[in-house]
Protein backbone atom coordinates (compact mmCIF):
# COMPACT_ATOMS: atom_id res chain seq x y z
CA UNK A 1 0.00 0.00 0.00
CA UNK A 2 2.49 2.31 0.89
CA UNK A 3 4.30 1.65 -2.72
CA UNK A 4 1.04 2.84 -4.54
CA UNK A 5 0.91 5.71 -2.05
CA UNK A 6 4.85 6.52 -2.95
CA UNK A 7 4.22 6.21 -6.54
CA UNK A 8 1.12 8.39 -6.15
CA UNK A 9 2.59 10.99 -4.18
CA UNK A 10 6.30 10.90 -5.43
CA UNK A 11 7.66 10.54 -1.93
CA UNK A 12 7.16 8.12 0.90
CA UNK A 13 3.97 8.74 3.32
CA UNK A 14 6.79 9.85 6.14
CA UNK A 15 7.09 12.83 3.51
CA UNK A 16 10.46 11.39 2.38
CA UNK A 17 12.00 11.32 -1.25
CA UNK A 18 12.89 8.17 -2.54
CA UNK A 19 16.47 7.05 -2.94
CA UNK A 20 16.09 5.40 -5.95
CA UNK A 21 17.73 8.29 -7.81
CA UNK A 22 20.81 8.00 -6.14
CA UNK A 23 21.16 4.33 -6.20
CA UNK A 24 20.17 4.78 -10.18
CA UNK A 25 23.07 7.35 -10.58
CA UNK A 26 25.15 5.49 -8.71
CA UNK A 27 24.60 2.01 -10.48
CA UNK A 28 24.92 3.79 -13.87
CA UNK A 29 28.30 5.29 -13.49
CA UNK A 30 29.41 2.00 -12.19
CA UNK A 31 28.25 -0.04 -14.66
CA UNK A 32 30.13 2.48 -17.15
CA UNK A 33 32.92 2.27 -15.17
CA UNK A 34 33.00 -1.37 -15.71
CA UNK A 35 32.26 -1.55 -19.15
CA UNK A 36 34.67 1.10 -19.90
CA UNK A 37 37.65 -0.53 -18.27
CA UNK A 38 36.33 -3.79 -19.80
CA UNK A 39 36.87 -2.38 -23.31
CA UNK A 40 40.14 -1.64 -22.54
CA UNK A 41 40.98 -5.40 -21.41
CA UNK A 42 38.81 -6.41 -24.62
CA UNK A 43 40.64 -4.64 -26.90
CA UNK A 44 44.05 -5.30 -25.82
CA UNK A 45 42.70 -9.38 -25.80
CA UNK A 46 41.63 -8.84 -29.32
CA UNK A 47 44.53 -7.28 -30.70
CA UNK A 48 46.80 -10.00 -30.47
CA UNK A 49 46.17 -11.21 -33.46
CA UNK A 50 48.47 -8.22 -34.25
CA UNK A 51 51.32 -10.46 -32.89
CA UNK A 52 50.28 -14.24 -34.24
CA UNK A 53 48.16 -16.07 -34.69
CA UNK A 54 49.31 -18.14 -32.28
CA UNK A 55 48.91 -15.63 -29.46
CA UNK A 56 45.40 -14.71 -30.03
CA UNK A 57 44.93 -18.77 -30.27
CA UNK A 58 46.67 -19.09 -26.85
CA UNK A 59 44.85 -16.27 -25.34
CA UNK A 60 41.30 -17.89 -26.26
CA UNK A 61 42.03 -21.08 -24.80
CA UNK A 62 43.05 -19.25 -21.53
CA UNK A 63 39.71 -17.62 -21.29
CA UNK A 64 38.33 -21.11 -22.13
CA UNK A 65 40.19 -22.24 -19.10
CA UNK A 66 42.94 -23.94 -20.29
CA UNK A 67 45.32 -23.02 -17.59
CA UNK A 68 42.70 -25.33 -15.02
CA UNK A 69 41.37 -27.34 -17.62
CA UNK A 70 41.75 -30.46 -19.41
CA UNK A 71 40.00 -29.50 -22.04
CA UNK A 72 39.46 -25.66 -22.50
CA UNK A 73 35.27 -24.94 -22.53
CA UNK A 74 33.39 -21.82 -24.61
CA UNK A 75 30.47 -22.28 -22.30
CA UNK A 76 32.74 -20.59 -19.74
CA UNK A 77 33.47 -17.64 -22.49
CA UNK A 78 29.55 -17.66 -22.89
CA UNK A 79 29.23 -17.08 -18.99
CA UNK A 80 30.99 -13.98 -19.40
CA UNK A 81 29.53 -12.94 -22.36
CA UNK A 82 26.39 -13.28 -20.22
CA UNK A 83 27.27 -11.44 -17.01
CA UNK A 84 28.79 -8.62 -19.58
CA UNK A 85 25.59 -8.40 -21.73
CA UNK A 86 23.62 -8.10 -18.41
CA UNK A 87 25.82 -5.42 -17.35
CA UNK A 88 25.30 -3.51 -20.76
CA UNK A 89 21.61 -3.45 -20.61
CA UNK A 90 21.47 -2.70 -17.68
CA UNK A 91 23.43 0.59 -18.63
CA UNK A 92 21.58 1.03 -21.60
CA UNK A 93 18.54 1.51 -19.37
CA UNK A 94 19.73 4.01 -16.95
CA UNK A 95 21.76 5.76 -19.52
CA UNK A 96 18.21 5.81 -21.45
CA UNK A 97 17.02 8.47 -18.38
CA UNK A 98 19.26 11.01 -20.11
CA UNK A 99 18.57 10.87 -23.99
CA UNK A 100 16.06 13.86 -25.00
CA UNK A 101 12.58 12.08 -24.96
CA UNK A 102 10.70 14.64 -27.42
CA UNK A 103 11.31 16.74 -30.50
CA UNK A 104 11.53 19.83 -28.34
CA UNK A 105 13.99 18.84 -26.00
CA UNK A 106 16.21 17.28 -29.07
CA UNK A 107 15.53 20.78 -30.84
CA UNK A 108 16.22 22.97 -27.55
CA UNK A 109 19.99 21.29 -26.81
CA UNK A 110 20.63 20.64 -30.76
CA UNK A 111 19.61 24.52 -31.26
CA UNK A 112 22.36 25.27 -27.89
CA UNK A 113 25.24 22.91 -29.12
CA UNK A 114 25.43 24.28 -32.59
CA UNK A 115 25.45 27.82 -31.32
CA UNK A 116 27.49 27.67 -27.88
CA UNK A 117 29.92 25.27 -29.61
CA UNK A 118 31.06 23.93 -26.09
CA UNK A 119 33.51 21.07 -26.15
CA UNK A 120 32.01 19.21 -23.57
CA UNK A 121 28.10 19.91 -24.34
CA UNK A 122 28.97 19.00 -27.67
CA UNK A 123 30.91 15.64 -26.57
CA UNK A 124 27.77 14.86 -24.90
CA UNK A 125 25.52 14.78 -28.13
CA UNK A 126 28.34 12.06 -29.25
CA UNK A 127 28.58 9.93 -26.12
CA UNK A 128 24.29 10.07 -26.24
CA UNK A 129 24.04 9.20 -30.25
CA UNK A 130 27.09 6.61 -30.24
CA UNK A 131 25.05 5.28 -26.74
CA UNK A 132 22.44 5.05 -29.02
CA UNK A 133 23.63 3.08 -31.77
CA UNK A 134 25.37 0.85 -28.80
CA UNK A 135 21.82 -0.31 -28.06
CA UNK A 136 21.83 -2.46 -31.63
CA UNK A 137 25.34 -2.71 -32.21
CA UNK A 138 26.62 -3.73 -29.13
CA UNK A 139 23.57 -6.29 -28.27
CA UNK A 140 24.34 -8.34 -31.47
CA UNK A 141 27.62 -8.76 -30.98
CA UNK A 142 26.99 -9.90 -27.43
CA UNK A 143 24.29 -12.01 -28.37
CA UNK A 144 26.67 -13.24 -30.86
CA UNK A 145 29.84 -14.05 -29.04
CA UNK A 146 27.61 -15.89 -26.46
CA UNK A 147 25.54 -17.81 -28.67
CA UNK A 148 28.72 -18.83 -30.82
CA UNK A 149 31.87 -18.52 -28.42
CA UNK A 150 33.37 -21.60 -29.63
CA UNK A 151 33.92 -19.64 -32.85
CA UNK A 152 35.91 -17.41 -31.13
CA UNK A 153 39.61 -17.76 -32.76
CA UNK A 154 42.51 -16.91 -35.32
CA UNK A 155 39.97 -18.43 -37.89
CA UNK A 156 36.55 -18.15 -37.14
CA UNK A 157 36.90 -14.85 -35.98
CA UNK A 158 38.35 -13.40 -39.02
CA UNK A 159 35.77 -15.16 -41.67
CA UNK A 160 32.86 -13.50 -39.14
CA UNK A 161 34.87 -10.43 -40.79
CA UNK A 162 35.20 -10.95 -44.17
CA UNK A 163 33.21 -14.10 -45.57
CA UNK A 164 30.47 -13.24 -43.54
CA UNK A 165 31.07 -9.52 -44.41
CA UNK A 166 30.82 -8.21 -41.08
CA UNK A 167 33.38 -5.86 -41.05
CA UNK A 168 31.36 -2.81 -41.80
CA UNK A 169 29.31 -3.77 -38.35
CA UNK A 170 32.56 -3.87 -36.45
CA UNK A 171 33.92 -0.46 -38.10
CA UNK A 172 31.42 0.96 -36.76
CA UNK A 173 31.15 -0.44 -33.40
CA UNK A 174 34.75 0.11 -32.77
CA UNK A 175 34.14 3.93 -34.00
CA UNK A 176 31.22 3.97 -31.19
CA UNK A 177 32.36 1.84 -28.43
CA UNK A 178 35.93 4.23 -28.71
CA UNK A 179 33.84 7.41 -28.72
CA UNK A 180 31.16 6.53 -25.94
CA UNK A 181 33.71 4.93 -23.75
CA UNK A 182 36.53 7.66 -23.73
CA UNK A 183 33.86 10.35 -23.39
CA UNK A 184 32.11 8.45 -20.99
CA UNK A 185 34.98 7.86 -18.50
CA UNK A 186 36.35 11.18 -18.90
CA UNK A 187 32.63 12.75 -17.77
CA UNK A 188 32.88 10.26 -14.87
CA UNK A 189 36.13 11.69 -13.69
CA UNK A 190 34.01 15.31 -13.95
CA UNK A 191 31.23 14.17 -11.90
CA UNK A 192 32.24 12.59 -8.78
CA UNK A 193 35.41 14.60 -8.90
CA UNK A 194 37.91 12.20 -9.24
CA UNK A 195 41.83 13.33 -9.96
CA UNK A 196 40.40 16.49 -8.94
CA UNK A 197 43.60 17.75 -7.41
CA UNK A 198 44.17 21.10 -6.35
CA UNK A 199 42.89 22.99 -9.22
CA UNK A 200 39.99 21.37 -10.93
CA UNK A 201 40.33 23.45 -13.88
CA UNK A 202 43.53 22.31 -14.68
CA UNK A 203 42.98 18.73 -14.01
CA UNK A 204 40.06 18.32 -16.17
CA UNK A 205 42.47 19.58 -18.96
CA UNK A 206 44.41 17.27 -18.41
CA UNK A 207 41.79 14.57 -18.18
CA UNK A 208 40.32 15.43 -21.39
CA UNK A 209 44.17 15.54 -22.85
CA UNK A 210 44.44 12.23 -21.27
CA UNK A 211 40.85 11.57 -23.35
CA UNK A 212 41.68 12.30 -26.90
CA UNK A 213 45.06 10.41 -26.16
CA UNK A 214 43.15 7.05 -25.22
CA UNK A 215 41.19 7.58 -27.73
CA UNK A 216 43.06 8.16 -30.92
CA UNK A 217 45.43 4.75 -29.11
CA UNK A 218 42.41 2.73 -29.21
CA UNK A 219 40.69 3.74 -31.91
CA UNK A 220 44.38 2.90 -34.29
CA UNK A 221 44.87 -0.39 -32.39
CA UNK A 222 40.99 -1.24 -32.98
CA UNK A 223 41.85 -0.22 -36.88
CA UNK A 224 44.77 -2.11 -37.35
CA UNK A 225 43.21 -5.14 -35.34
CA UNK A 226 40.02 -4.69 -37.79
CA UNK A 227 42.55 -4.94 -40.72
CA UNK A 228 44.19 -7.98 -39.59
CA UNK A 229 41.22 -9.70 -38.99
CA UNK A 230 40.00 -9.22 -42.64
CA UNK A 231 43.18 -9.69 -43.95
CA UNK A 232 43.36 -13.43 -42.34
CA UNK A 233 39.67 -14.04 -43.46
CA UNK A 234 40.57 -12.93 -47.02
CA UNK A 235 43.16 -15.61 -47.14
CA UNK A 236 41.43 -17.88 -45.26
CA UNK A 237 38.37 -17.02 -47.73
CA UNK A 238 38.37 -20.67 -49.03
CA UNK A 239 38.42 -22.62 -45.97
CA UNK A 240 35.31 -20.55 -44.41
CA UNK A 241 34.45 -22.91 -41.11
CA UNK A 242 38.14 -24.22 -40.48
CA UNK A 243 39.44 -23.84 -37.20
CA UNK A 244 42.53 -23.04 -35.98
CA UNK A 245 45.34 -25.28 -35.29
CA UNK A 246 48.21 -23.69 -33.21
CA UNK A 247 51.87 -24.31 -34.68
CA UNK A 248 53.31 -25.94 -31.77
CA UNK A 249 50.25 -28.85 -32.39
CA UNK A 250 51.18 -28.96 -36.13
CA UNK A 251 54.62 -29.36 -35.39
CA UNK A 252 53.77 -31.95 -33.53
CA UNK A 253 51.63 -33.98 -35.49
CA UNK A 254 54.13 -33.32 -38.13
CA UNK A 255 56.91 -34.94 -35.88
CA UNK A 256 55.01 -37.69 -35.19
CA UNK A 257 54.06 -38.16 -38.90
CA UNK A 258 57.88 -38.31 -40.15
CA UNK A 259 58.50 -40.36 -37.04
CA UNK A 260 56.09 -42.87 -38.52
CA UNK B 1 41.82 52.85 -35.29
CA UNK B 2 38.64 52.78 -34.87
CA UNK B 3 36.45 50.07 -37.15
CA UNK B 4 33.01 49.94 -37.86
CA UNK B 5 31.12 46.79 -35.83
CA UNK B 6 27.47 45.14 -36.22
CA UNK B 7 25.62 44.23 -33.89
CA UNK B 8 22.64 41.55 -34.85
CA UNK B 9 20.27 42.07 -31.67
CA UNK B 10 17.58 39.86 -31.73
CA UNK B 11 13.80 41.63 -31.25
CA UNK B 12 10.93 40.14 -30.24
CA UNK B 13 7.51 40.84 -27.53
CA UNK B 14 6.11 37.61 -26.53
CA UNK B 15 3.18 40.49 -25.24
CA UNK B 16 2.38 41.36 -28.74
CA UNK B 17 0.62 39.43 -31.16
CA UNK B 18 1.94 41.59 -33.66
CA UNK B 19 5.49 41.45 -32.93
CA UNK B 20 7.29 38.64 -34.93
CA UNK B 21 10.73 37.84 -33.98
CA UNK B 22 13.38 38.75 -35.80
CA UNK B 23 17.24 40.44 -36.00
CA UNK B 24 17.69 44.12 -36.16
CA UNK B 25 21.22 44.79 -37.52
CA UNK B 26 22.71 48.05 -36.36
CA UNK B 27 26.52 49.66 -37.55
CA UNK B 28 28.46 51.21 -35.19
CA UNK B 29 31.68 53.30 -34.56
CA UNK B 30 33.84 51.41 -31.97
CA UNK B 31 34.88 52.98 -29.45
CA UNK B 32 38.32 52.45 -26.99
CA UNK B 33 37.33 50.36 -24.48
CA UNK B 34 33.82 49.78 -25.83
CA UNK B 35 31.58 47.24 -23.95
CA UNK B 36 28.43 45.39 -25.15
CA UNK B 37 26.79 47.58 -22.74
CA UNK B 38 28.04 51.16 -24.13
CA UNK B 39 27.46 49.66 -27.52
CA UNK B 40 23.80 48.48 -26.80
CA UNK B 41 23.43 52.22 -24.68
CA UNK B 42 24.67 53.66 -28.17
CA UNK B 43 22.10 51.95 -29.93
CA UNK B 44 19.14 53.23 -27.81
CA UNK B 45 20.21 56.67 -27.51
CA UNK B 46 20.96 57.13 -31.30
CA UNK B 47 19.57 54.32 -33.52
CA UNK B 48 16.99 52.33 -31.80
CA UNK B 49 14.89 53.30 -28.53
CA UNK B 50 12.72 50.34 -28.35
CA UNK B 51 15.62 47.92 -27.71
CA UNK B 52 15.31 46.32 -24.49
CA UNK B 53 18.07 44.70 -22.42
CA UNK B 54 19.00 44.53 -18.71
CA UNK B 55 21.87 46.58 -17.02
CA UNK B 56 22.32 48.20 -13.31
CA UNK B 57 25.28 48.57 -12.52
CA UNK B 58 28.20 48.13 -15.76
CA UNK B 59 31.05 46.04 -13.82
CA UNK B 60 29.95 42.88 -13.50
CA UNK B 61 28.51 42.73 -9.94
CA UNK B 62 24.57 43.02 -10.23
CA UNK B 63 24.51 40.36 -12.97
CA UNK B 64 21.76 42.32 -14.41
CA UNK B 65 23.02 42.19 -17.96
CA UNK B 66 23.02 38.29 -19.33
CA UNK B 67 22.91 37.85 -23.17
CA UNK B 68 23.51 35.01 -25.40
CA UNK B 69 26.75 36.54 -27.48
CA UNK B 70 27.25 34.72 -30.64
CA UNK B 71 25.59 31.68 -29.02
CA UNK B 72 27.44 32.15 -25.61
CA UNK B 73 26.10 33.48 -22.23
CA UNK B 74 28.03 36.15 -21.22
CA UNK B 75 27.27 39.42 -19.44
CA UNK B 76 27.38 42.01 -21.44
CA UNK B 77 28.83 44.47 -19.19
CA UNK B 78 32.08 42.51 -19.25
CA UNK B 79 32.34 41.73 -22.84
CA UNK B 80 34.72 43.99 -24.78
CA UNK B 81 33.53 44.26 -28.84
CA UNK B 82 37.55 44.76 -29.74
CA UNK B 83 37.43 40.78 -28.74
CA UNK B 84 35.62 40.20 -31.46
CA UNK B 85 37.66 40.14 -34.77
CA UNK B 86 35.40 40.14 -37.16
CA UNK B 87 33.54 42.82 -35.30
CA UNK B 88 30.03 41.18 -36.15
CA UNK B 89 28.44 40.36 -32.59
CA UNK B 90 25.05 38.50 -32.55
CA UNK B 91 22.94 39.20 -29.56
CA UNK B 92 20.07 36.50 -28.59
CA UNK B 93 18.26 36.73 -25.03
CA UNK B 94 19.53 33.69 -22.46
CA UNK B 95 17.56 30.62 -22.59
CA UNK B 96 15.75 29.06 -19.99
CA UNK B 97 14.19 32.42 -18.58
CA UNK B 98 11.33 34.12 -18.91
CA UNK B 99 11.21 36.14 -22.30
CA UNK B 100 10.01 39.63 -21.45
CA UNK B 101 11.29 41.78 -24.42
CA UNK B 102 14.33 41.43 -27.08
CA UNK B 103 17.21 40.67 -24.69
CA UNK B 104 15.74 40.87 -21.76
CA UNK B 105 14.73 38.09 -19.60
CA UNK B 106 13.31 37.37 -16.02
CA UNK B 107 15.72 35.88 -13.85
CA UNK B 108 14.63 37.23 -11.11
CA UNK B 109 11.90 35.51 -10.16
CA UNK B 110 13.53 32.21 -11.41
CA UNK B 111 16.52 33.02 -8.97
CA UNK B 112 13.52 33.52 -6.47
CA UNK B 113 12.10 30.54 -7.07
CA UNK B 114 15.54 28.50 -6.59
CA UNK B 115 16.35 29.95 -3.13
CA UNK B 116 12.92 29.13 -1.68
CA UNK B 117 13.12 25.85 -3.66
CA UNK B 118 16.95 25.08 -2.05
CA UNK B 119 15.55 26.91 1.17
CA UNK B 120 18.57 29.13 0.73
CA UNK B 121 19.28 30.72 4.09
CA UNK B 122 20.75 29.39 7.35
CA UNK B 123 18.42 26.91 9.52
CA UNK B 124 19.51 26.52 13.25
CA UNK B 125 17.65 25.53 16.04
CA UNK B 126 18.90 28.61 18.19
CA UNK B 127 17.03 31.65 18.10
CA UNK B 128 20.04 34.43 16.88
CA UNK B 129 21.15 37.10 18.66
CA UNK B 130 22.14 39.67 16.10
CA UNK B 131 23.82 42.08 18.72
CA UNK B 132 26.36 39.61 19.28
CA UNK B 133 29.04 38.29 16.78
CA UNK B 134 28.14 34.97 14.94
CA UNK B 135 30.02 32.04 15.96
CA UNK B 136 33.25 31.93 14.48
CA UNK B 137 34.46 29.06 11.95
CA UNK B 138 37.97 28.19 10.54
CA UNK B 139 39.33 30.69 8.38
CA UNK B 140 39.66 28.09 5.70
CA UNK B 141 36.52 26.84 5.51
CA UNK B 142 35.02 30.27 6.17
CA UNK B 143 37.02 31.08 2.66
CA UNK B 144 35.70 28.21 0.71
CA UNK B 145 32.29 28.78 1.83
CA UNK B 146 31.86 32.25 1.12
CA UNK B 147 33.73 31.84 -2.25
CA UNK B 148 30.48 30.21 -2.98
CA UNK B 149 28.89 33.44 -2.01
CA UNK B 150 30.31 35.67 -4.70
CA UNK B 151 27.32 34.21 -7.11
CA UNK B 152 25.69 36.76 -8.41
CA UNK B 153 23.06 35.39 -9.84
CA UNK B 154 23.20 36.48 -13.18
CA UNK B 155 21.86 32.94 -14.75
CA UNK B 156 24.44 32.31 -17.37
CA UNK B 157 25.13 28.71 -15.91
CA UNK B 158 21.43 28.82 -16.13
CA UNK B 159 22.03 29.44 -19.89
CA UNK B 160 24.71 27.54 -20.64
CA UNK B 161 23.27 24.13 -19.64
CA UNK B 162 21.88 21.65 -21.68
CA UNK B 163 20.39 19.76 -19.21
CA UNK B 164 18.32 22.86 -18.46
CA UNK B 165 17.36 23.34 -21.59
CA UNK B 166 16.12 19.74 -21.86
CA UNK B 167 14.31 19.82 -18.58
CA UNK B 168 12.66 23.58 -17.59
CA UNK B 169 12.25 21.62 -13.44
CA UNK B 170 16.12 21.47 -13.63
CA UNK B 171 17.54 23.65 -10.31
CA UNK B 172 20.71 24.33 -12.31
CA UNK B 173 24.51 24.71 -10.87
CA UNK B 174 23.37 27.85 -9.26
CA UNK B 175 20.83 26.25 -6.98
CA UNK B 176 23.41 23.42 -6.56
CA UNK B 177 26.04 25.37 -5.54
CA UNK B 178 23.64 27.57 -2.77
CA UNK B 179 23.03 24.13 -1.75
CA UNK B 180 27.10 23.37 -1.35
CA UNK B 181 26.94 26.59 0.23
CA UNK B 182 24.99 25.65 3.22
CA UNK B 183 25.78 22.20 3.41
CA UNK B 184 29.31 23.70 4.29
CA UNK B 185 28.48 26.10 6.44
CA UNK B 186 28.55 24.76 10.08
CA UNK B 187 26.02 27.97 11.21
CA UNK B 188 23.53 25.43 9.01
CA UNK B 189 22.30 22.73 10.89
CA UNK B 190 20.65 20.96 8.07
CA UNK B 191 21.74 17.54 8.23
CA UNK B 192 22.76 15.48 4.63
CA UNK B 193 19.45 13.98 4.76
CA UNK B 194 17.72 17.59 4.51
CA UNK B 195 20.23 18.28 1.45
CA UNK B 196 18.82 15.17 -0.15
CA UNK B 197 14.94 16.40 0.67
CA UNK B 198 15.57 19.62 -1.40
CA UNK B 199 17.93 18.12 -4.46
CA UNK B 200 18.03 14.14 -4.39
CA UNK B 201 16.23 13.58 -7.50
CA UNK B 202 16.58 13.61 -11.47
CA UNK B 203 15.59 17.50 -11.09
CA UNK B 204 18.27 18.36 -8.65
CA UNK B 205 21.84 16.94 -8.19
CA UNK B 206 21.20 13.77 -9.99
CA UNK B 207 19.66 15.08 -12.80
CA UNK B 208 23.18 16.84 -13.99
CA UNK B 209 24.82 15.22 -16.64
CA UNK B 210 28.14 16.96 -16.18
CA UNK B 211 28.08 19.56 -18.66
CA UNK B 212 30.34 21.76 -16.54
CA UNK B 213 29.06 24.45 -19.45
CA UNK B 214 28.06 26.58 -16.04
CA UNK B 215 31.74 26.45 -14.82
CA UNK B 216 33.41 27.09 -18.03
CA UNK B 217 30.90 30.22 -18.68
CA UNK B 218 30.56 31.45 -14.98
CA UNK B 219 31.39 35.36 -14.99
CA UNK B 220 32.43 34.92 -11.37
CA UNK B 221 34.91 31.99 -11.81
CA UNK B 222 33.12 29.70 -9.34
CA UNK B 223 34.24 25.89 -8.49
CA UNK B 224 30.52 24.79 -9.92
CA UNK B 225 32.20 21.50 -11.25
CA UNK B 226 33.84 20.53 -7.82
CA UNK B 227 30.49 21.51 -5.89
CA UNK B 228 28.25 20.02 -7.71
CA UNK B 229 30.72 16.60 -7.32
CA UNK B 230 31.24 17.73 -3.85
CA UNK B 231 27.35 17.32 -3.34
CA UNK B 232 27.18 14.33 -5.70
CA UNK B 233 29.15 12.48 -3.39
CA UNK B 234 27.68 13.30 -0.07
CA UNK B 235 23.54 12.77 -1.22
CA UNK B 236 24.36 9.52 -3.40
CA UNK B 237 26.30 8.20 -0.08
CA UNK B 238 23.38 8.39 2.40
CA UNK B 239 21.79 5.05 3.38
Amino acid sequence: MSDLIEGFLGKSIEGKKSRMPAKLDYLQSATGLFLGLFMWGHMFFVSSILISKDFMYTITKFFEGSAFLKEPQSWLVSIVVFIVFVIFISHALLGMRKLPINFRQWQAYRTHMSMMKHEDTSLWFIQAFTGFAMFFMGSAHLFMMMTKAHEIGPFGSSDRMYSDFMWPFYLLLLLAVEFHGGIGLYRLCVKWGWFEGEDAKISRKKLKQAKWAITVFFLALGLLTLAAYVKIGYEHREHVGERYIPTAQIEMQYDVKVRA
Amino acid sequence: MSRTITIRAMKYNPQSKLSKAHFAEYKLEETDGMTLFIALSKIRETMDADLSFDFVCRAGICGSCGMMVNGTPRLACRTLTKDFPDGVIQLMPMPAFKLLKDLSVDTGNWMNGMSKRVESWIHTNHKPDISKLEAPMEPKLADETFELDRCIECGICVAACGTKLMRPNFIGAVGLNRVARFAMDPHDERTDEDFYELVGDDDGIFGCMSLVACEDNCPKHLPLQSKIAYMRRKLVALR
